[in-house]
């Protein structure tokens, strides 16, 4: 498509891809032989699992007891662990849904991924509420159904019940956002697998056929779903904000936690995002669909909401002084310089200071240090729950039930598993599924794509053409695989490059509808026009459709051949002189 | 689908696709489909196809998911089992406004998607004849059931248009 895209705007998918490249590219990891590395993390993964599913059965069998909590901290790594598994799930449905309204090319590359590791990262917080209600198989009294208690109800007025609707519904949308997405991709996978893998993904692909109505509907289900999401990401978090807000505990009774937890959640989200998408990109050999550009951005997104939660602490810390009110006074002193000030120094700079390196150029754009600094945010992240949570609860009203909180193996062990289910989901997810959409990667190929960004711009035309040169002998190389995948498919590769159809607009005495006629007869290019003969241009004119009796195509062989070229100050002057396009 | 006789056409871009479907309109020819690997745009007026009404379905679910909750509550803390928490009325509006939000939004989505694979005919076990294996990779496709159109004035539109590729199925 035509879309006018600013010449400024960097490519989202390099290395001058066709259609057929991406649907290769992007389905082959499904399709091989799983890499050693691979294999050796998904081993590191499935034993982290299975050694917090026996910290868990510990727990059940043994009881909560088993944790270091006590009657001042009632909550510790538990709550702590399940905030910050939400917070990390906000990053993929933001991607998915705000970007979608905002209309972000960028959030192609990485909506996939992202998408899944919100899924996978709502289980794994979901799993701490699950336990820590110490009977975890009578968990299920929380759902109001009608029951034989009475029926008892549960309590519609607590948050914590709140919290239980909104991770419900959270996961559940973006179980059918993520799936719906996918269904057009399992679809690409099913048409080029053979025997029972065709089986598999005949089902996984509900029988997906691409018919222009279902497309239609698929764009409209994902724009509806994405403006209801909306919303969605934004409740979820303020909602597990509640859970604290809504208390009488000093530094955890303030107005200003729901939008501070949703910035925290949405800075660690990405940061969760980047440290697993640079490795992934990297494995599965993807840098050219998520590139600098896509990090850039993401680093962007970080600096914006780092910076708001590093101004959220200090508002707190600059209310509770100005409050006068002591026990919020002493909950912030407390925090800073009391028996956990390790925690609170490690949230600051983790938080505040180490996303400010994003301000350079350099450093967003640098993997090294992306990578380097999402970890750090990723850590950061657990310190500012470990910090509101625990430390608020070690100095509670009464002195003489202060208290101190370390965690002991099991909550330790479970807190590895949950990190080990994660992996082991998102392992197996790289799998089975591509791991960039797929259609909505094609979809943006013409706007987005390395070899028409820039297109339209004369002064960058010159190095567009250089480009396509460079990509010559990939182009051919691509062909060949491509004949021993499926010979009927080498028909389809003939024109490898395509070209916008309003390049040869630019010739004096073109207009579309003769580039059309151009175009339909095997001249798409520059280069094919300036050796084509005026005669034989002339035959396609008086062979074609339509009146075309007042153009003359004299002059169009050597406009092109300047335009080829990238001569276009002479073409300008050539232009100047001709008449319509004659001389 | 019942059978068809179909003659399709591959095409190896979205413009070539969609500047064939502006000449089969000129022509009066009947498309009986148009396949392609990824959402074209301007090609649904093209084809005269209505927007479409998903959303409607969903905001009907939405108010359903909305009235669900509200009244659900409503008729448990005031009529099935009044308790009196913190104080509060029983009828505690403000209390109820979260859940009342996340379940017409359950109830909005989960009743869209559905909506959506049963308007399209897609679900679960559902297997559907497809034309030709690359329309989810590289190709588009222009679809005539023959019945509706001559295989002579289809093949040489499909010449005309430069299709790469015109097969004839039966579905």
């Amino acid at each position: 498509m035509s879309h006018y895209v600013s010449p400024i705007r960097e490519p989202l998918i390099t290395g001058s891809k066709t259609y057929h490249d991406i649907t290769e590219d992007l389905v082959s990891p499904t399709e091989k032989v799983p890499t050693a590395s691979w294999i050796i993390g998904f081993i590191i993964a499935i034993s982290c699992l299975a050694f917090g599913l026996f910290c868990i059965a510990w727990t059940v069998w043994h009881g909560i007891g088993t944790w270091n909590l006590n009657r001042t901290i009632g909550w510790g790594w538990d709550i702590t662990n399940f905030v910050w598994w939400i917070g990390i799930g906000h990053a993929g449905t933001l991607i998915s849904a705000i970007l979608l309204l905002f209309r972000q090319k960028w959030r192609t590359g990485v909506n996939r991924a992202a998408e899944a590791m919100t899924i996978f990262a709502v289980i794994c917080a979901a799993l701490f509420p699950g336990i820590h209600v110490g009977r975890a198989w009578v968990v299920f009294y929380f759902f109001p159904y009608p029951n034989t208690r009475g029926p008892l109800w549960p309590n519609f007025n607590s948050p914590l019940l709140w919290d239980l609707f909104a991770i419900s519904t959270y996961f559940t949308v973006s179980l059918l956002f993520w799936y719906t997405g996918l269904v057009p991709d399992f679809a690409t996978v099913r048409d080029r697998a053979k025997g029972f893998r065709k089986k598999i993904y005949n089902f996984l692909s509900f029988g997906w056929t691409g018919s222009a109505k279902h497309w239609q509907r698929w764009e409209a289900l994902s724009l509806v779903l994405a403006g209801i999401a909306t919303p969605l990401v934004l409740s979820v978090h303020t909602i597990v904000s509640f859970d604290f807000a809504t208390s009488v505990i000093p530094g955890w009774h303030t107005t200003i936690f729901p939008p501070y937890f949703v910035a925290g959640a949405i800075f660690s989200g990405f940061a969760m995002v980047l440290t697993l998408m640079l490795i992934t990109r990297k494995l599965l050999n993807l840098q050219d669909y998520i590139t600098l550009a896509h990090i850039e951005s993401m680093n962007k997104v970080i600096l914006v909401t780092g910076t708001i939660v590093g101004v959220a602490y200090l508002t707190e810390l600059f209310i509770a002084w100005y409050s006068g009110y002591v026990y919020e006074q002493f909950a912030f002193f407390n925090r800073a310089l009391g028996p956990y000030w390790w925690s609170y120094f490690g949230m600051m700079f983790c938080n505040v200071v180490s996303p400010q390196f994003f301000w350079f150029k350099k450093i967003r754009r640098s993997i090294f240090w992306t990578f380097l600094l999402s970890i750090v945010i990723n850590i950061g992240m657990w310190f500012e729950r470990f910090v509101i949570i625990a430390t608020t609860l070690a100095r509670d009203y009464l002195p003489s039930s202060w208290s101190y909180y370390s965690p002991t193996w099991v909550e330790m062990g479970i807190f590895i598993g949950t990190i080990g289910l994660f992996f082991t989901f998102f392992l197996i997810f790289t799998r089975v599924a591509p791991v960039v959409a797929i259609a909505e990667v094609k979809s943006i190929l013409k706007s987005s794509g390395d070899q028409y960004v820039g297109a339209h711009d004369p002064n960058g035309h010159h190095d567009d053409h250089g480009h396509h040169d460079d990509h010559g002998h990939h182009d051919t190389s691509h062909k060949e695989s491509h004949a021993s995948h499926d010979t009927s498919h080498a028909k389809g590769s003939e024109t490898p490059v395509m070209v916008m159809e309003d390049e040869l607009k630019k010739l004096e005495g073109i207009g579309p509808k003769i580039s059309a006629v151009l175009k339909s007869s095997g001249v798409k290019t520059f280069e094919k026009l300036a050796n084509t003969s005026v005669e034989d241009l002339q035959n396609i004119l008086d062979t074609s459709e339509g009146n075309f009796g007042g153009n003359s195509p004299e002059s169009w062989p050597e406009q092109a051949k300047l335009a080829f070229e990238g001569r276009w100050d002479e073409l300008k002057d050539l232009q100047d002189r001709l008449d319509g396009g004659k001389y | 689908m019942a059978h068809n006789e179909v003659i399709f056409g591959l095409y190896n871009d979205e413009e070539d696709l969609l500047k064939a479907v502006k000449v089969a309109n000129a022509k009066h020819l009947d498309i009986m489909d148009v396949y392609t690997p990824f959402p074209v745009h301007g090609l649904d007026p093209l084809l005269g196809l209505e927007e479409s009404r998903l959303h409607i379905a969903g905001f009907i679910f939405g108010a359903l998911g909305l009235l669900t909750a509200f009244l659900g509550m409503t008729w448990i803390f005031t009529k099935d089992w009044p308790i009196i928490f913190g104080g509060k009325p029983y009828w505690s509006v403000p209390a109820f406004i979260p859940i009342t939000f996340e379940l017409t939004v359950l109830f909005a989505s989960i009743g869209m998607v559905v909506t959506f694979y049963i308007v399209n005919g897609l679900g679960p076990g559902v297997v559907n004849a497809y034309l030709d294996d690359r329309i989810t990779d590289d190709k588009f496709c222009i679809a005539f059931d023959k019945h509706e159109v001559s295989t002579s004035s289809a093949e040489s539109f499909f010449k005309s248009t430069g299709a790469s590729e015109v097969h004839e199925k039966t579905i």
